[in-house]
């Protein structure tokens, strides 16, 4: 009788998505300083200011990079705690599926917000 | 069969029971908990409440003015003050894990200290911002 073994053979997302939530979590913690930074300096008064401010080369992308990130980052952290505390598998994807729909659509939306002009 | 009894020391006696409520968690419990309760918090609705916010703050002059007077009325800056919070905390725990995931301060009190520093910087720099926007 063969005797039973474990297979530690996983899906393989696991590692990167760790990895890439660690790097997310580098790219908006630097993003928060810089904008914290840039509100600061800029002062933004007025509509005119504030749209000037966004209107910039630099913080304009570096916002939507933030965002993208924020997504990224949210997503492996919404999976995780789906996964730590909903157990019937059936519910648990319906709410992993639900989480990467409304993550898709505030993507979709951040960049409407900046780019609409 | 043999039943002898192996000798052990008299404590720690077992089983033993932690208690794992709220309020009895050590600090570095009570990061881990507030991080992933902000963290859910900041996905909904706190991310779909700001870029609303953003949307109508650069989508029009009238907007601008709304968001404004919106933010700017007591009741929603105390309720802000809350949103402040959840971010700070987040942004500072996770420091915390980053820098734990190289090694740095995993040992029981360095990171019983860490933990302890986190919930204060939370606090500060929620404090710090709030006194900037009144």
């Amino acid at each position: 009788m063969k005797a039973y073994t474990k297979n530690p053979v996983g899906a393989h997302y696991g590692l990167g998505d760790w990895l890439l939530q660690r790097l997310t979590a580098v790219v908006m913690a630097v993003y928060t300083v810089v904008a914290l930074v840039t509100i600061a300096w800029c002062a933004p008064a007025t509509y005119a200011d504030w749209r000037v401010m966004f209107a910039g080369t630099f913080f304009r992308p570096f916002t939507m990079l933030f965002l993208i990130a924020l997504l990224y980052h949210a997503w492996v952290g919404m999976r995780d705690i789906l996964m730590d505390y909903i157990h019937p598998t059936g519910i648990r994807l319906a709410l992993q599926s639900a989480v990467a729909v409304v993550l898709l659509l505030y993507l979709i939306w951040s960049a409407s917000i900046l780019w609409s002009r | 069969m043999d039943s002898a009894p192996t000798t052990r020391p008299a404590s720690p006696r077992r089983p033993k029971y932690y208690d794992l409520s709220l309020a009895n968690l050590p600090p570095p419990g009570l990061v881990s908990i507030f991080h992933r309760v902000s963290g859910v918090l900041l996905f909904f609705p706190v991310l779909p409440a700001l870029l609303y916010a953003l949307q109508a703050a650069l989508g029009s002059e009238e907007g601008y003015a709304q968001c404004r007077d919106f933010f700017g009325h007591p009741l929603v800056k105390i309720p802000l003050l809350g949103v402040i919070w959840l971010y700070a905390h987040h942004f500072f725990a996770g420091i915390r894990y980053l820098l734990l995931d190289v090694h740095i301060g995993i040992m029981k009190e360095p990171s019983r200290r860490s933990a302890y520093a986190v919930l204060v910087l939370g606090l500060v720099a929620t404090a710090l911002i709030g006194w900037r926007l009144w």
